[in-house]
């Protein structure tokens, strides 16, 4: 039986998962509907699997159609679905174009490595902190590597693009802007594709094998798959090729063997195969056997995953980098609307960044250590780099994770992030005595208006804070420096806002009476 | 000065570029060509948008009295907020892409589109439905929201304001006509004509900081547009300039036309129900001598549909 066509199907999906999910985070004009996100990111199993620990719903049961995609098959998440698994397959393409002559060998497996690590993010879990696998978990990787490397990239193509066709009077590119690229809250992300594209050049699949989380559980999960990829010793005849080309280094020729835990069903070994000698079938016999101790670990692992309650405490202060008369902070960062809590958030985020992306003002900005060293890449509001758009939602819309759960637009202009702070002895209006009103001018809500003041033709800032969302624009349209005269006090847990007073204004207008003048 | 500018300032009638940004007086050099108006001000009430646009600007000689044939004009309406038309937070859309119209008509080579917004500045133009009537009108829509498009320009009238950054739309089209909203605004009282002349500058913050009346009016004698059309279909009469709901807004159904911001303004300033003279950036302006608040010395053309 030829299985080379396993290859292709593989190929093509792997490439409509890539294509799309990096079009997520680098769609500049916002052209993609929100909804389309949650489905192309429906099997992503980390963000799935933290959904699913949050609200128990068919939107979050991708992870568990890969468990069962695995059981039967092994781990055709590693090739088809996993974007960063077809990033690696990207520089594996190039590495073995430019050096043609490139042969892998078997390699030993690191198993006590791989387990290591899976047991760390494990443990990790049980003390709800979700930052090992943040900082592991391939899709987020991914989308911090698009995020915060790739996308200023293009948007500074699009703007050279627009700039030009602007120079020929064409004005059809808007240009675009990347706010608050920070070097800091970069090293992560940087560093960590420098390792990838090291190890894939070195050894093509390593990290799957010995970083990956997804990859070490999953593989736990594929010895005991239905089908399994092995060698018919009948028919093969030791040529070597399935193990030059096998990108898990996982096909020993001499011992005629598969590791398959390692394999990440790429089906380049049967496409290679000139006989039949490498088959993909259903597993012999007493293979499936279960000892008390893997289950037990099976069992735990879930207990781990669905037992997880934060209470990873963030309490790291907005650092003032001014000095002025009445210095300004917010106790604690805050975090985007939708989560209900900080500690909510922190638990369910796993950092993939894909909001900040979306954010349309560029208020989203990475944390470095804000949340402390646990929530460490997670975003924030910032609300020195922009403010919350009353009108817009679509952090909530396009998480992939419940970190931020979807609200309709009605309900989340009412989320209370944080209440806004007037510091009159900073105000424009209270020092100098003149006009000037940017932050109620900013305020959706009118929890900050202009109210007169006594004995002068001068307005001044009053603030009614049940009123206020802390979207921020108040803080950020204060031109008061270094410090801001109005803030926005962040709160751990969210509240809800008084809708906005809203009386129709009793007004005749006579359309058929002559002008006041 | 990159290439872009370059090639821009190069087609823009030949004029030395720099020269004219540094004094920031491009359109005089046009302006004595045109014809004076039998009219000071028009103003129009009871119809649509549009339409009392076309009423009142046949009263001051048709839009070929200030668009000549292969000039290049900006059409600056108030976009500021992302929110929809009938919040009355922007210039009513209907009525930018007929100023867009008539320009074509009357022989504009280009007529273009922009503010410089205080909300996210895409959804600004896409949800006050601006972007699309423009573009649908024929104009070139641009955006306001990066600093390469300002360039730095003295304003010698100025009290307070000494220079400042302002689009180069504003220093490259031989025709400016503002577009701005009547509403309320918590410190500047009203926004209309003057006010609105904040969108076409980079650093609004400092004028906030530096007094805002005295900076709105030294603006003012920076660059006079050669036409403003005041919007005061829905006008907003609290809570603005964003407004909270439909309930700010008031449907007075009126505009007004001039060549005089300040005269404009005043004439907006009763309309909305205030004393031009309570809102110290008409005065101040008046004071520079940017233009005439005294509506009865004016020559005024009202209309009732």
């Amino acid at each position: 039986m030829k299985l080379s066509y396993l290859k292709k199907i593989r190929t093509v999906t792997s490439l409509l998962f890539f294509f799309s999910i990096a079009a997520l985070f680098l769609d500049l004009s916002g052209v993609i509907p929100p909804s389309v996100f949650d489905g192309i990111l429906f099997l992503q199993f980390i963000p799935s699997l933290l959904s699913f620990t949050n609200v128990i719903a068919a939107g979050a049961t991708g992870f568990l159609i890969i468990i069962f995609l695995t059981l039967i098959f092994g781990r055709v998440y590693c090739s088809s679905v996993c974007p960063l698994g077809t990033l690696q397959d990207a520089v594996i393409y190039i590495g073995r174009k430019i050096r043609k002559k490139r042969r892998f060998k078997f390699a030993a497996s690191l198993k006590i490595f791989r387990y290591s690590v899976l047991a760390l993010v494990l443990v990790s879990l049980l003390f709800s902190s979700t930052l090992l696998i943040n900082l592991l978990d391939p899709y987020s990787n991914f989308g911090r590597i698009f995020s915060d490397i790739i996308k200023p990239v293009v948007v500074f193509g699009n703007n050279i693009l627009s700039g030009l066709l602007e120079s020929f009077n064409i004005f059809l590119i808007y240009p675009n802007k990347v706010k608050g690229f920070n070097w800091i809250t970069i090293i992560y992300p940087v560093l960590f594709v420098v390792i990838l594209i090291i190890m894939s050049i070195r050894k093509e699949r390593l990290f799957c094998n010995t970083i990956c989380p997804v990859g070490a559980f999953l593989g736990l999960l594929s010895k005991f798959s239905f089908y399994k990829i092995s060698i018919n010793e009948d028919d093969c005849t030791s040529c070597g090729l399935c193990e030059w080309v096998c990108k898990s280094n996982c096909i020993d020729k001499k011992a005629k063997s598969v590791d398959f835990e390692r394999c990440v069903s790429c089906y380049n070994c049967l496409s290679v195969c000139p006989k039949d000698g490498v088959i993909f079938s259903s597993s012999s016999k007493k293979e499936i056997k279960y000892s008390s101790s893997k289950r037990d670990f099976i069992r735990n692992t879930a207990v781990y995953f669905i037992g997880l309650t934060g209470i990873a405490a963030a309490q790291v202060k907005i650092i003032p980098t001014k000095e002025s008369t009445v210095p300004v902070k917010s106790k604690y960062p805050a975090s985007p609307p939708g989560g209900g809590s900080t500690e909510h958030f922190n638990s369910y985020c796993t950092a993939c960044h894909l909001c900040i992306s979306a954010c349309p003002t560029g208020v989203l900005q990475p944390t470095f250590l804000e949340y402390g060293f646990l929530g460490m890449l997670q975003p924030r509001m910032d609300f020195i780099k922009g403010f919350c758009n009353y009108e817009c939602r679509i952090c909530l819309d396009v998480c992939p994770t419940e970190a931020l759960i979807k609200k309709d637009l009605a309900s989340k202009k009412l989320i209370q992030i944080g209440k806004v702070k007037f510091v009159k002895d900073n105000c424009i209006v209270e020092t100098e005595k003149k006009d000037c009103g940017a932050c109620a001018e900013h305020c959706p809500t009118k929890a900050v208006k202009m109210v007169p003041v006594a004995g002068a033709n001068l307005f001044i800032p009053e603030t009614e804070d049940e009123y206020c969302i802390g979207c921020g624009a108040c803080e950020y349209a204060c031109p008061t420096v270094p410090y801001k005269a109005i803030y926005v006090e962040a709160s751990n847990i969210h509240g809800t806002a008084k809708k906005p007073k809203s009386e129709k204004i009793e007004e005749k207008i006579d359309l058929k009476e002559d002008f006041p003048f | 000065m990159d290439r872009r500018h370059f090639i821009l300032k190069s087609i823009a009638a030949g004029v030395a570029a720099g020269t004219v940004a540094s004094l920031g007086r491009y359109s005089e050099l046009f302006a004595s060509g045109l014809p004076s108006e039998k009219y000071d001000l028009v103003a129009i009430k009871g119809g649509e948008a549009e339409d009392m646009f076309d009423s009142a600007i046949a009263e001051l000689g048709g839009m070929k009295n200030f668009v000549k044939k292969g000039q290049d004009v900006v059409v600056k309406p108030n976009i500021g907020w992302d929110v929809i038309p009938e919040k009355g937070a922007n210039a009513n859309p209907k009525l930018v892409g007929r100023i867009v119209k008539r320009c074509y008509e009357a022989g504009a080579k280009n007529v273009y589109v922009f503010d410089h917004t205080c909300d996210e500045w895409t959804r600004c133009y896409s949800n006050s439905g601006i972007e699309k009537a423009a573009k649908d009108a024929g104009a070139k829509v641009v955006s306001g929201d990066s600093e390469k498009y300002y360039q730095k320009v003295d304003i010698p009238g100025g009290v307070t304001l000494k220079n400042t950054k302002v689009h180069e739309l504003i220093l490259q089209s031989a025709v400016f006509i503002n577009v701005p909203v009547l509403k309320h605004h918590g410190s500047g009282r009203i926004t209309a004509s003057l006010k609105n002349m904040m969108g076409v500058v980079w650093d609004r913050g400092y004028w906030h900081q530096n007094g805002l009346h005295q900076c709105i009016a030294d603006f003012g004698t920076w660059r006079k547009p050669d036409l403003n059309v005041v919007d005061a279909y829905l006008v907003m009469k609290r809570n603005g300039p964003r407004g909270t709901s439909r309930d700010d807004v008031v449907e007075m159904k009126s505009q007004i036309i001039s060549t005089d911001m300040v005269a404009a303004d005043a004439a907006a300033a009763k309309i909305f129900g205030m004393e031009p003279d309570k809102i110290p950036h008409i005065k101040m302006a008046a004071e520079l001598k940017v233009g005439n608040k005294n509506l009865d010395q004016l020559s005024i053309k009202r209309i009732v549909l």
